[in-house]
């Protein structure tokens, strides 16, 4: 079995590899998500310990 | 040997406890997805009657799986919120919500590429699909219902009870190819054991895990910035953002 073949999937190409191709996906996009939340949470702790010893 | 669980039950607690674990459910996860894809394609034989086409299975079943099981879940740790007002299982119900929604849309995305070389359509409203996209819109309601309620609490409560009345549509989507005369094919893997090329098998049984530990990853890590958020006022998070910034 060659690497051409391999990807045609004897025909169904588009079918198999959208499917794994969108999981993939997905699942990048929930990991960036996930971190950007993480970035977000820390940064607003942070607005709000400096805002706190100013006082 | 006595370990104190309820001692992690803590948000304070949990949150370190949470970080320290995300390691080893995500790199297992990123290995168990490779192995599990190298026997799905390279080792598991081609289908006499839908030839490489079925091998969508393998991500498929597991996805489909996993949006069943993490919106129970899901309800569970509403329900335990509701009853015990622990804020930790509120916070780890919210954590999961997303996740299990990308699982039910990864169900229906990858059914929809199936059903159309196999059936000749992209959807159709077949009692299996169906209720599988309710699953879906009932976690994205969970998610909508929280995100519309200012007050933490009011938002737990209400969505909790969103989550336990939904929880009533997992059996029937488990049950749907039982009940109705539906086009979905009747389950693959059944309790009596399944008639599969063993490649087959292990390859979902491998992609099942690997998505559980995907799954239980980026829950926890989740669930750690929604601590963060909701315990802002708290003395141990304000201690743990002056003292070591963006460390653990």
């Amino acid at each position: 079995m060659n690497w051409s073949e391999f990807f045609a999937m004897n025909g169904y190409a588009f079918y198999v590899w959208g499917s794994y191709g969108v999981t993939l996906l997905v699942f990048l996009i929930e990991i960036i998500a996930v971190r950007h939340r993480r970035k977000l949470a820390l940064r607003q702790l942070r607005l709000m310990n400096e805002s706190g010893d100013k006082e | 040997m006595a370990i104190n669980w309820f001692k992690y039950s803590a948000p304070s607690t949990f949150y370190g406890l949470a970080g320290k674990l995300i390691p080893f459910f995500a790199w297992p996860a990123v290995i168990l997805f490779g192995i599990g894809f190298y026997i799905g394609f390279f080792v598991a034989p081609t289908d006499a009657v839908q030839s490489e086409a079925y091998r969508i299975i393998f991500i498929h079943v597991p996805a489909s799986i996993l949006s069943m099981f993490i919106y129970l879940i899901m309800a569970g740790y509403a329900a335990l919120g509701l009853i015990f007002k622990t804020r930790l299982s509120a916070m780890m119900a919210s954590a999961l919500a997303p996740t299990g929604a990308l699982f039910a849309f990864i169900s229906l995305w990858t059914g929809a590429l199936w059903g159309k070389p196999m059936w000749g359509a992209w959807w159709v409203w077949d009692a299996r699909l169906t209720s599988e996209l309710i699953l879906l819109f009932l976690y994205l309601g969970f998610i909508a219902l929280q995100a519309s309620i200012e007050d933490p609490r009011r938002a737990d409560r209400a969505s909790a009870l969103l989550a336990i009345v939904g929880s009533v549509n997992v059996p029937i989507i488990y049950y749907s190819v039982q009940w109705w005369n539906t086009l979905h094919q009747g389950s693959t893997v059944k309790f009596s054991g399944t008639s599969m090329h063993i490649a087959m098998q292990q390859s979902m049984f491998i992609m099942l895990v690997a998505c559980w530990l995907y799954a239980i990853a980026i829950a926890f890590s989740r669930v750690r910035s929604i601590i963060l958020e909701r315990e802002s006022n708290t003395q141990w998070v304000k201690e743990l953002t002056n003292t070591k910034g963006d460390q653990s």
